[in-house]
């Protein structure tokens, strides 16, 4: 019996108390509710973590706790936890969850028990890494990157127990990752409606759906170089330890390989920067084209130039590791195929400006979003084939220009992604709309905040400020302006933190307080918005699944008055409306 | 070709098959429940074989380090395989019980079935502990998991695979609980099905991490060359 059929003809079994209802729930809205507050939770102790960081660097020896220790462990546990436990879980466990089975038309996910196991193992996840803030020694310092000997050498800090919790949490993350992600995927390939074929999703589905290939494959890189790595730390092995003097002493270590470290870390580690971009490139598609009022530009392309990127980027790994020291061959290979990967990417992002190209664009928050998302992405991809060619790496690398370019591309792109995707389906998680005036001035300050802050750390790179410093006075070689620019910088990182609270309030206010939206507030064509009930009820459909007739992407569909066409519109509810539209128009004449 | 990107670009007159609805209406790709229980362990089944593969491509890097004693030299305990023999038949007769499990609930023979499965278990338990005993002839030769690398890598793949296998026992205990409580075999012959694939897939893995600790230093270098590791 297919799905579909199968789906309708079982009886719902709806939660009734409390603690199955929202704690211990099953249903993917309440655990992509979850997972998106927990991702929040953690990513503002990271924004206070760079806070603190930026007032160092600005105004050096300003806070008195802030030694070179502190420093290094607030930039381990922003960066870590801005990119595994904010934006990873954000969009797979947060938008994923709460998207996939909307959008294709599914009760739920196919494993609804490995769906909650999925968020309570993410949960402990955050809950082992934030209790290394209250173990002797601190969280490691050991950035994010974790490179070993340093991370689990005598003298960094953390590295008594800061490095375990960080290794184990990863560990359950990954486990936690895994369980979500076989979801996703087999709700994709098999709980689809009538009449979704895979060409008919929303590119949102199919960025999530790839993104979750990939973490499912990448993922296990990161787990066993944990592993490894628990195991050089914990039972004296040495799989990444080399034969060193530390602190005077010849280490128990031997024979080691850092490099292979490097080599398991980036092979997650670049595909982990995808994993984060594809599901964005899916959301801000269908903003712009729902915003806009039109078809997505080259649907199928837009399609394949995401399968593109999802397997082009395991083989892009090394460019992370040009200073490394590497055969010149390799290094070769390795440039080229991040040139390649440009092209799918570029294709992207011609079609959004082409979808933008005589649209009818409403400037609503999540179209500014999605606006500003283009240029953000665009600046820090540029700046990406200059650090993905060697001869320009070498000079560049570990400067202020690769912190730019990062937090430009993977950092503020994606989170302009998150705030727009947000602004867009809060409507239907709670039924109200957010604020708009706040929203515009969230907007408007995030945005031209983020590049104040980022668009000058360029200039500090080509200067050859290095990043990594825990201070820059006394520097001969770092003039003084830099450290007006730093302290420029500072302050407006301040004030940007500071205005998240903006968002945090319109959050909680909107969700109580805000306008009624009503089922469909957009306009949208896409399966979500078409739900018999707005927030969907447990079940999402009712008695029957919807029937898709369409793409998601009728908009201004020529001869039709409603200028968006509903998925589930069929050929000849369609024909009716294309009559009615004539006779409105010929009354229209008439008077 | 900028006038045609043009044409496809105005949304009032979608023109070239890149930018139209791309397909007519198709029945849904459906599936059954015991369908999406196969697809998703097989999914599971590619990620751990992503796992295992760069555990493989980190030996082989490790292997060509100088520090390397291989554990097949005269002296070592690999050089006479006959315990890990011994636990390989032990995981050998566990599928096949299994298999036969799986055959039975297909036929709807719930005597066979439980004893099949049952068995199964049972010869998978003891491949563990055969392998437990490994490990503790290892610790008797002094072959601790610090002090050499090879040491610590077939601890840690005879004990990443363990534990798969260890997971894999919790999920048949649970089944063997309900044939237990009397749950109909109807009901169970998916899970028993799902249980022999991943019984299946373990030993396939077990004899690739055999055949692969139980290699020589020669081959180990030949593996390096072939993937330009060394």
């Amino acid at each position: 019996m297919a799905y579909a059929e199968q789906a309708e003809t079982e009886a719902l079994h709806e939660p009734k108390s409390f603690l199955t209802k929202y704690i211990w729930s099953q249903d993917h809205k309440v655990i992509a509710i979850q997972y998106s507050v927990t991702a929040i939770f953690v990513g503002v102790i990271a924004v206070v973590l760079s806070g603190l960081m930026r007032i160092q660097i600005g105004f050096p020896g300003a806070l008195e706790f802030m030694d070179a220790s502190a420093y290094y462990q607030a930039m381990t546990m922003h960066g870590m936890i801005m990119v595994i436990y904010l934006l990873t879980a954000l969009f797979l466990g947060g938008f994923g969850n709460y998207l996939i089975p909307l959008m294709v038309g599914a009760r739920d996910m196919v494993f609804p028990y490995v769906n909650m196991l999925s968020y309570w193992f993410y949960l402990l996840a955050v809950v082992v890494l934030l209790s290394s803030f209250f173990v002797p020694g601190g969280p490691t310092g050991s950035g994010w990157t974790l490179y070993p000997p340093q991370s689990i050498s005598q003298g960094t800090p953390g590295v008594e127990w800061g490095i375990v919790l960080m290794l184990v949490s990863l560990a359950i993350f990954i486990v936690a990752a895994t369980m979500g992600g076989l979801n996703y995927v087999t709700t994709v390939l098999q709980a689809r409606t009538h009449g979704m074929t895979l060409f008919r999703m929303p590119l949102s589905v199919w960025g999530i759906f790839m993104a979750s290939i990939m973490a499912l494959l990448a993922f296990p890189a990161l787990f066993v170089s944990a592993v490894m790595m628990l195991f050089d730390k914990l039972l004296g092995t040495s799989f990444f330890m080399p034969a060193m003097v530390s602190l005077g002493q010849q280490i128990d270590h031997q024979g080691g390989s850092p490099i292979l470290f490097q080599h398991l870390f980036w092979f997650f580690g670049h595909p982990e920067v995808y994993i984060v971009a594809l599901p964005a490139f899916g959301l801000v598609s269908d903003l712009i084209s729902t915003h806009a009022r039109k078809n997505i530009f080259g649907y199928r392309m837009m399609v394949w130039a995401i399968i593109a990127i999802g397997v082009l980027s395991f083989v892009v790994w090394a460019h992370h590791m040009y200073v490394s020291g590497m055969n010149p061959y390799f290094g070769f290979f390795f440039a080229v195929t991040t040139l390649i990967i440009a092209v799918p990417t570029a294709l992207k992002v011609y079609n959004w400006v082409l979808t933008l190209w005589k649209g009818d664009i409403h400037l609503t928050v999540p179209m500014l979003f999605a606006l500003a998302f283009i240029v953000t992405f665009l600046v820090g991809g540029l700046t990406g084939l200059f650090l993905g060619n060697v001869i320009v790496d070498i000079p560049l690398s570990d400067t202020y220009f690769v912190v730019a370019h990062f937090h430009m591309v993977m950092g503020v792109a994606p989170v302009l992604v998150v705030f727009g995707g947000i602004y867009h389906w809060f409507p239907k998680v709670t039924g109200r709309m957010l604020n708009d005036t706040l929203g515009k001035l969230h907007f408007w300050i995030t945005f031209l905040g983020t590049y104040a802050i980022f668009f000058p750390m360029h200039y500090l790179g080509f200067q050859g400020m290095p990043r990594r410093y825990y201070a820059y006075e006394n520097y001969a070689f770092i003039p003084q302006s830099a450290q007006e620019l730093n302290a420029f910088i500072t302050v407006i990182a301040l004030t940007v933190g500071v205005s998240q609270l903006l968002f945090l309030f319109n959050l909680a206010w909107s969700a109580f307080k805000g306008k009624p939206a009503g089922s469909n507030p957009w306009g949208a064509a896409s399966l979500e918005w078409q739900t018999p009930d707005t927030p969907p009820k447990h079940g999402n459909w009712g008695a029957k699944l919807p029937i898709v007739h369409r793409w998601a992407y009728d908009y201004s569909v020529p001869g039709i008055e409603q200028d968006f066409v509903p998925q589930t519109v069929s050929a000849e509810e369609l024909e009716q409306m294309r009559q009615l539209s004539a006779g409105t128009r010929i009354a229209d004449v008439k008077t | 070709m900028s006038r045609l990107l043009l044409r496809n670009a105005d949304g009032a007159d979608p023109g070239g098959s890149w930018n139209r609805d791309p397909e007519g209406i198709q029945a849904p790709q459906g599936a059954d429940r015991s369908h999406i229980a196969r697809t998703g362990l097989r999914l599971f089944l590619v990620v751990v074989s992503s796992l295992f593969f760069l555990f493989l491509i980190a030996f082989i890097a490790r292997s060509q380090m100088a520090d390397w004693r291989p554990l097949t030299e005269p002296l070592a305990p690999l050089a006479n395989l006959w315990l890990l023999w011994l636990n390989s038949a032990f995981l050998v007769c566990s599928c096949v019980a299994l298999q036969w499990s799986r055959m039975a609930a297909r036929q709807a023979r719930l005597d066979a079935t439980v004893i099949g499965f049952v068995v199964g278990g049972v010869f998978a338990i003891a491949f563990l502990a055969g392998q437990l005993w490994v490990w503790q002839q290892f610790v008797a030769w002094g072959y601790f998991v610090a002090s050499n690398p090879a040491n610590s890598f077939f601890y840690l793949l005879t004990g990443m695979h363990g534990l798969h296998l260890l997971g894999g026992l919790i999920a048949w205990s649970i089944i063997v609980a309900k044939f237990l409580r009397r749950v109909p075999l109807p009901q169970l012959s998916v899970s028993v099905e799902l249980c022999t694939i991943y019984w299946h897939y373990l030993l396939g893995l077990w004899f690739v991490l055999f055949a692969l600790l139980a290699s020589t230093p020669q081959t180990y270098e030949a593996i390096a060359r072939f993937c330009g590791l060394r």
